[in-house]
């Protein structure tokens, strides 16, 4: 037995794939979860900006406010909206996702379920919102 | 190393602010999602969704006190979320120096700014204003 051990291990008969710096981390659930959940927050943060100034706009006027809002409407922008309401609810499952790994150990061992589970929930969610925003926009 | 040498390091003190960042972004995470996906469901899903929404949507809703203080808690909430969030991206991707100074502070303004621009918009606001056509304000107005 430590014989056979030691022959894989000093010849093995095929070199092992090349694993990145000896981590089972990048390229895996993990590291997606990691990365998916900073190019969200980042888009969210910056529509957040928006959002606000232009819903600073009901203090200027009825008018300047429908405006605005008015390019909301658009079919483009519509579209942007299932892009937005998608990066949200991404980042709200992955965030519970992350509060699950922190506090809790099983969680912890199993955070890669738990990112299939992130990715299943958020697909159920889009398939309730996207057809019902479409419409609301497509139609009228 | 010996156990002397471990103890000779000072101890911190005063309250250590990464840790409530830390424990911020977790607790304020789990009240926006409520926020958030009752903001969404009430402005997108509901009626005719985003086609609906135009000042007097706004002014129907900010007539009540209930959804003001939901608007403004999501505000305060989302903003140092996200802004905290932009910090540690920031700490991350720049070395300590002018540029790291420059977007923090960059980071900390607008937070900031908007904070005090939409709590001041949502409890300043004027439903119906003076001179404005009425079918552009909401339906109590005509009262």
């Amino acid at each position: 037995m430590p014989e056979t051990s030691a022959g894989t291990l000093t010849a093995p008969a095929k070199p092992a794939r090349q694993k990145p710096g000896g981590t089972l981390y990048r390229g895996r659930e993990g590291m997606w979860s990691w990365v998916l959940h900073r190019i969200t927050g980042v888009a969210i943060f910056f529509f957040l900006l928006v959002h606000i100034l232009d819903t600073a706009l009901v203090r200027v006027s009825p008018e300047a406010y429908n405006a605005v809002i008015g390019t909301y409407q658009t079919p483009i922008m519509g579209l942007g909206e299932v892009a937005l309401v998608g990066a949200i609810v991404f980042h709200a499952f992955n965030g519970l996702r992350i509060i699950l790994v922190d506090f809790w150990a099983w969680a912890t061992r199993h955070q890669k379920l738990l990112f299939w589970i992130v990715v299943g929930l958020w697909v159920v969610t889009m398939l309730a919102f996207t057809p019902r925003h479409l419409i609301n926009v497509f139609s009228h | 190393m010996t156990a002397m040498e471990f103890s000779a390091r000072p101890p911190r003190r005063g309250i250590n602010l990464e840790k409530w960042g830390w424990i911020y972004m977790r607790a304020s995470g789990v009240v926006l999602i409520v926020l958030i996906f009752g903001h969404l469901f009430m402005n997108l899903m509901v009626g005719d969704g985003v086609k609906a929404i135009d000042f007097g949507f706004v002014g129907g809703k900010w007539a009540d006190p209930f959804w003001q203080w939901w608007d403004v808690l999501m505000l305060w909430l989302a903003l140092i979320h996200g802004a905290n969030g932009m910090r540690t991206i920031v700490n991350d991707y720049t070395n300590p120096g002018v540029v790291q100074k420059v977007l923090k502070g960059a980071l900390f303004a607008a937070a900031a700014a908007l904070i005090v621009l939409g709590t001041l918009v949502v409890f300043t606001f004027e439903p119906c204003p003076v001179g404005a056509p009425a079918d552009l304000l909401p339906s109590f107005c005509a009262a």
